[in-house]
């Protein structure tokens, strides 16, 4: 299969890539980048593992080709942290036990993170929808939206 | 699909040039919400797939003639963010924002959603109840066909080979109009719906229902325009003897499938509860309007 060269940004950092037209973002980011802070749990867009945002708009990487993400600006779980130094959703995860096998984590977090650019004070029922595309199946929800809730207050104020 | 090609069309010209130019299986790419599930799941093996998303006239949404103009790859969550179209037309818009997540909505399309042709799919009964056009390009050029002829079967369409929904083009609204769309499925968020009901109703000043359209969604082969249901609506101050006599055409006109996510029996019944319930919300709306 020819393949297909790609120049994006990712995380700020611009990136090249060959990939098979056949390949999703998801495995661009895992098989050819080894970015595997982005997970897989359906590969259908059920689940929310391998949320990413792709100029800015909450996706599912499983459901984006590799060759549709030229000159695009994506954000993986990867640039959430700025160096040491958590994001303060990913304390809050950690402060709430708001993770168990970690699996959906890089996804909720990325979710999370854009929910709270759109909406600095969630209510919880805003929170439960805007994560329903999120599937968990440690933790049983209720530690990440408090985790979420506190992280945006936290945020609110400072 | 071992040979896939993926090209970008900057035009429409250049998409019909590229489907024309290929003798294989071509999938015009939108979303990809379906494309992409259905290539993970080996239900399809395309040879080509053109992406239509760069196309200008395919991701613009606009007011037109009094009534507006959206493209058939507008992801849903940019209509659900364009607030004077979802003040327009509400219950297109209760059909947009039930599709999937975040996630989904950020990529799936009303074209996508039309053109994948399942009975079930939630943007489809609204935008019908609204007489919604799809313009449609192709080798032959142009043509407007109404979105109910569009879908005619499970992952059917009228489309001929290489040709296009560019975009829907949807009426201007009287005075006292209004929309809703409800659906019933198990679980509140991302699921299939087991019955879908969309009204769409006017009214004149002294409150009579001058026009009414009821389309229904999951209890047949496609989304279903029932004429006998609007009748029961039209002329009366659709009070409950006028609804009864809906619910009971929404009724006769079902023809469900049987099977574990909802019985025929059960279909037809909630078929009517819904469609009551949603005949009030655009009820409301429309009174509000
Ligand atoms: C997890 C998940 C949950 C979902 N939940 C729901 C739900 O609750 N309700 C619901 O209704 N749907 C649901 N869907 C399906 C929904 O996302 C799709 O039907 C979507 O609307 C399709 O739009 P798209 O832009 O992604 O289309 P694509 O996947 O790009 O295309 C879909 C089909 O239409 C064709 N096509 C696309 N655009 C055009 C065009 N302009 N002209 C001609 N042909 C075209 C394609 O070739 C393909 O056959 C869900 C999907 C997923 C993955
Ligand atoms: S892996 Fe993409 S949604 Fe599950
Ligand atoms: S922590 Fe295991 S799936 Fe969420």
């Amino acid at each position: 299969m020819k393949k297909v060269h790609i120049s994006t940004t990712i995380n700020g950092d611009e990136v090249d890539f060959l990939c098979e037209p056949t390949q999703t973002l998801l495995d661009v980011l895992r098989d050819e980048l080894h970015m595997t802070g982005t997970k897989e749990g359906c590969g259908t867009g059920d689940c929310g593992a391998c949320s990413v945002t792709l100029d800015g708009t909450l996706v599912c990487s499983c459901l984006v080709l590799g060759a549709e993400v030229g000159d695009k600006s994506i954000e993986t779980i990867e640039g959430m942290a700025q160096g040491e130094e958590l994001h303060p959703l990913q304390q809050k995860f950690i402060d709430h036990v708001a993770l168990q096998c970690g699996i959906c984590t890089p996804g909720l977090l990325v979710a999370s993170k854009k929910l709270l650019e759109r909406n600095p004070d969630p209510s919880e029922e805003e929170i439960r929808y805007w994560l329903a595309g999120n599937l968990c199946r440690c933790t049983g929800y209720q530690k990440i939206v408090e985790a979420v809730a506190d992280a945006a207050q936290e945020m609110r104020s400072a | 699909m071992d040979n896939l090609r993926y090209e970008a069309a900057d035009t429409l010209a250049h998409a019909a040039q590229l489907i024309a130019a290929e003798s294989g299986d071509v999938r015009v790419l939108a979303g990809g919400t379906d494309v992409l599930v259905q290539m993970h799941s080996d239900m399809i093996e395309p040879d080509l797939i053109v992406d239509i998303k760069n196309i200008p006239e395919v991701r613009t949404i606009q007011q037109e003639d009094g009534g507006w103009r959206f493209g058939a790859a507008v992801p849903g969550l940019e209509l659900m963010d364009h607030a004077d179209f979802c003040a327009a037309w509400p219950g297109v818009m209760d059909g947009v924002k039930l599709i999937g997540s975040v996630q989904i909505r950020g990529r799936a399309s009303v074209g996508g959603n039309l053109c994948n042709a399942s009975p079930a799919a939630d943007s489809v009964p609204p935008m019908i109840a609204a007489s919604a056009m799809a313009t449609v390009f192709g080798p032959n050029g142009s043509r407007e066909v109404p979105v109910q002829d569009i879908a005619v079967g499970p992952g059917k369409t009228s489309l001929e080979k290489g040709e296009i929904v560019v975009s829907f083009s949807l009426p201007p609204r009287p005075a006292h109009s209004g929309d809703a769309y409800l659906r019933f499925t198990p679980r509140t968020e991302m699921d299939i719906a087991v019955v879908g009901v969309a009204v769409n109703l006017t009214l004149d000043d002294a409150g009579i229902c001058t026009a009414a359209r009821v389309v229904l969604g999951a209890v047949a082969a496609r989304a279903l325009l029932v004429q006998e249901a609007a009748d029961a609506l039209i002329g009366t101050s659709v009070d409950d003897a006028a609804i009864e006599n809906m619910i009971q055409e929404v009724r006769a006109a079902c023809r469900p499938i049987d099977d574990k996510r909802g019985t025929i029996e059960f279909r037809t019944k909630v078929a009517g509860v819904l469609a009551e319930r949603a005949t009030k919300i655009a009820l409301e709306r429309a009174r509000g309007a």
